[in-house]
């Protein structure tokens, strides 16, 4: 089976989204945010670190002011470089800011049923099935919880999902799950199985850790707790941002980036004063309300412009991001789809991202399809092909072939054509027939990506998870379930 | 002279004025008018009028917002003149609104809570991570007709449930009809969990609203 993972490096598109002067902007305003206005830790735990590193605290409201200097000399112990393993090493992904990576997307809470086609509630089924084709394609360089396990128990269900994963893939995991200090433990027992002990997660980190912010400036206390619980045993943690213009942010662009920024690097600086150089990452998938309901809109101008200015923050803050690219509004995979994920992957990637979420949704992150899924592997393709750029040397400007066929002839039977010709980009679910051909079965790259889907499913294979492993992992899930 | 105030009135709504609404009421009180009157006839054409142009697609949702607000600071300077002529005005019914337990965002349950509350309904909002225990005893308190649960995680939904059950059992269902909301909640968990309906934005949940009680 192909081990390859497809990543984004040595770009040859540039793009200056914001300039240095108004990078520090953002930063001085994001400072002042966060000493004057505050940020809400809703965590006696977290309240009583932030205190015992000298920031002003409001336990009745659980709001947390800090001075500039607190904030900027914590930010300086994060790591800059470092990997994200898999349980199969040769997959690993290192984050050093000339790749950029791809996962699924998450949480959803509907699938379209990859037999049937119907709209339904997923289950931990669907969490395999997406785990294993994503396994499959080049695309996919880690996974997210694709979709929610509800027929799951509520108190477990992030546990079932991460081993559902590990069972069916041997690429990294990174969850958005896991709220709890209680279900983090689990985690990190799960995880220590994979490498051999709970010392050794520090070298190979199987697992990492998303977790959202409360937008505006706030943050939710289980999940605080967790991402500590993580980076106490150097699993990388991050921290997601999705402030909207209107609702959850200021309606402008740039103070919606000041509200985001306050959100991460707090949570960041929190988890460099209780574990300074544990491995983090900036987290964002910012966008605008729908102006005519407030709705989560994941597509248009201002996510474009998001996906680019995040990394330029996150480089900043020399730290990694996940930035959420994809997550197309769209009800089906359609002409919306296709350019929202088409553009907003383009802006996230051309200024190298490090990790984007991810494929495989509709309607805002809600619904999961296995042909968008597809079709957002081909939109990366495409623009991991766009991003090489142009190169101009002696054999790509070709003289010597140009002057035998001369003016008049054509190229098709040259060696240097049959030299080069596998590194045009050949579509998969693009329609290039003849219009007659087209007009017999009137299908689509919809259709097209559904049975590679349905084929993935049938024939891949993905390295097992030992069986001892296994045993272990459902027995420190049930320990946990209530009887 | 009054009919100007009610113009005035009308149109502090219309620019989102909660401080120019609240002085406008003041003045309504102080001039010896019917409270009553100053909100259908002056305030609430404001409310209309915000409506109407957002129905058509030129007004939208911040100004909603803040015709709400206006609408609701000017209610409440009238309210102790209501109380002292022993008028009521009447509403569409009441609802208690809350983020469920374990689950911290507030911003769409506050959305449905401003929307409803500038619709005509009584609002009772608990704010978030509220156990169900204290959501029925506002409902028992109050005697609402409506509650509107909002949970944001598949995690926090399932009190979602936990809430109706302990309306079943306490036999208020007949009587009581539950909108639940949030991002996870979809048609089926609605099924699933015997809710009364749900909406995926807050002028929806409006519109539903109106339709449970006027059901009842």
């Amino acid at each position: 089976m192909p081990k390859t993972i497809k990543s984004i490096t040595n770009p040859k598109l540039r793009l200056e989204i914001l300039t240095p002067q108004e990078v520090k902007k953002i930063h001085d305003a994001t400072l002042w945010i966060i000493e004057k206005v505050g940020v809400r830790f809703p965590s006696k735990l977290v309240l009583e670190i932030w205190a015992a590193h000298g920031a002003e605290v409001d336990s009745e409201k659980m709001v947390v002011r800090a001075k500039a200097g607190l904030i900027e000399k914590a930010l300086k112990t994060c790591p800059p470089v470092y990997s994200l393993a898999a349980r199969d090493p040769q997959q690993d992904l290192m984050l050093d800011g000339n790749h950029v990576f791809v996962g699924t997307d998450g949480c959803g809470v509907e699938v379209i049923d990859i037999k049937t086609g119907m709209r339904r509630t997923s289950c931990l089924q669907d969490v395999r099935d997406i785990s294993r084709i994503a396994d499959a394609t080049e695309e996919v360089a880690f996974h997210w919880v694709p979709v929610s396990a509800q027929d799951m128990p509520a108190e477990t269900r992030g546990l079932h999902e991460v081993k559902a994963i590990w069972e069916n893939s041997t690429k990294h995991v990174q969850t958005e799950s896991i709220y709890n200090q209680r279900e983090a433990h689990a985690a990190i027992e799960m995880a220590a199985l994979i490498v051999g002990g709970k010392n050794q997660l520090r070298e190979r980190p199987v697992l990492s850790l998303m977790q959202c912010s409360a937008s505006p400036l706030g943050h939710d206390g289980g999940s605080l707790e967790a991402a500590l619980v993580a980076a106490e045993y150097g699993l990388p943690t991050g921290f997601m941002t999705m402030a909207a213009n209107l609702t959850t942010g200021p309606a402008t662009l740039a103070g919606n980036l000041a509200v985001g920024n306050a959100e991460v690097i707090t949570g960041t600086a929190l988890i460099q004063l209780a574990y300074p150089g544990a491995p983090v990452f900036y987290a964002a998938a910012q966008t605008a309300s729908d102006l005519r309901s407030g709705a989560y809109t994941g597509g248009g101008p201002e996510d474009f412009l998001y996906g680019a200015a995040s990394n330029v923050l996150a480089d900043f803050y020399n730290i990694p991001l996940s930035m959420g690219s994809f997550a197309t509004g769209a009800k089906e995979p359609n002409w919306q789809a296709g350019i929202e994920n088409s553009l907003s992957t383009f802006m996230a990637s051309i200024v190298m991202s490090d990790m984007l979420l991810g494929v495989g949704f509709l309607h805002g992150s809600r619904i999961w399809s296995f042909a968008e899924m597809m079709m957002d592997c081909e939109i990366f393709s495409i623009i991991h092909k766009t991003m090489q750029g142009i190169v101009v040397d002696d054999e790509t400007l070709a003289l010597d072939t140009i002057a035998a066929v001369g003016p008049g002839g054509n190229f098709l039977s040259q060696k240097h054509t049959l030299k080069h010709m596998r590194e045009l980009f050949l579509p998969q679910f693009m329609d290039r027939r003849p219009f007659n051909e087209w007009e017999k079965k009137k299908d689509d790259g919809r259709d097209w990506a559904l049975a590679k889907a349905r084929n993935t499913l049938e024939v891949h294979q993905p390295d097992p998870l030992d069986e001892g492993i296994r045993i272990e992992m459902a027995k420190i899930i049930s320990s946990l379930e209530k009887k | 002279m009054t009919e100007e105030l009610f113009q005035k009135m009308a149109q502090s709504v219309l620019d989102g004025d909660s401080d120019a609404a609240v002085a406008l009421a003041k003045q309504a009180i102080e001039a010896g008018l019917d409270p009553l009157e100053a909100i259908t006839k002056g305030f609430v054409t404001g409310v209309n009028q915000v409506g109407e142009s957002f129905a058509c697609g030129q007004a939208f949702l911040p100004e909603l917002v803040m015709a709400g607000e206006a609408m609701k600071a000017a209610v409440s300077t009238l309210e102790p003149e209501m109380q002292k002529r022993g008028l009521h005005r009447t509403m569409l019914g009441k609802v208690v609104l809350a983020t469920v337990e374990g689950d911290i965002h507030e911003i769409g349950k506050s959305l449905v809570g401003t929307m409803l509350s500038a619709s005509g309904f009584q609002v009772y909002d608990l704010g978030v991570d509220v156990p169900a225990s204290r959501i029925i005893a506002k409902v028992q308190e109050v005697g609402a007709d409506l509650v509107g649960l909002s949970a944001l995680l598949t995690t926090t939904m399932v009190k979602q449930k936990e809430v109706i059950d302990e309306l079943d059992k306490l036999g208020l269902r007949k009587t009581v009809k539950v909108m639940v909301g949030g991002a996870p909640v979809t048609r089926d968990w609605v099924q699933k969990i015997e809710a009364d309906g749900t909406s995926e934005d807050a002028i929806g949940a409006v519109g539903l609203a109106k339709q449970l009680v006027s059901a009842a």
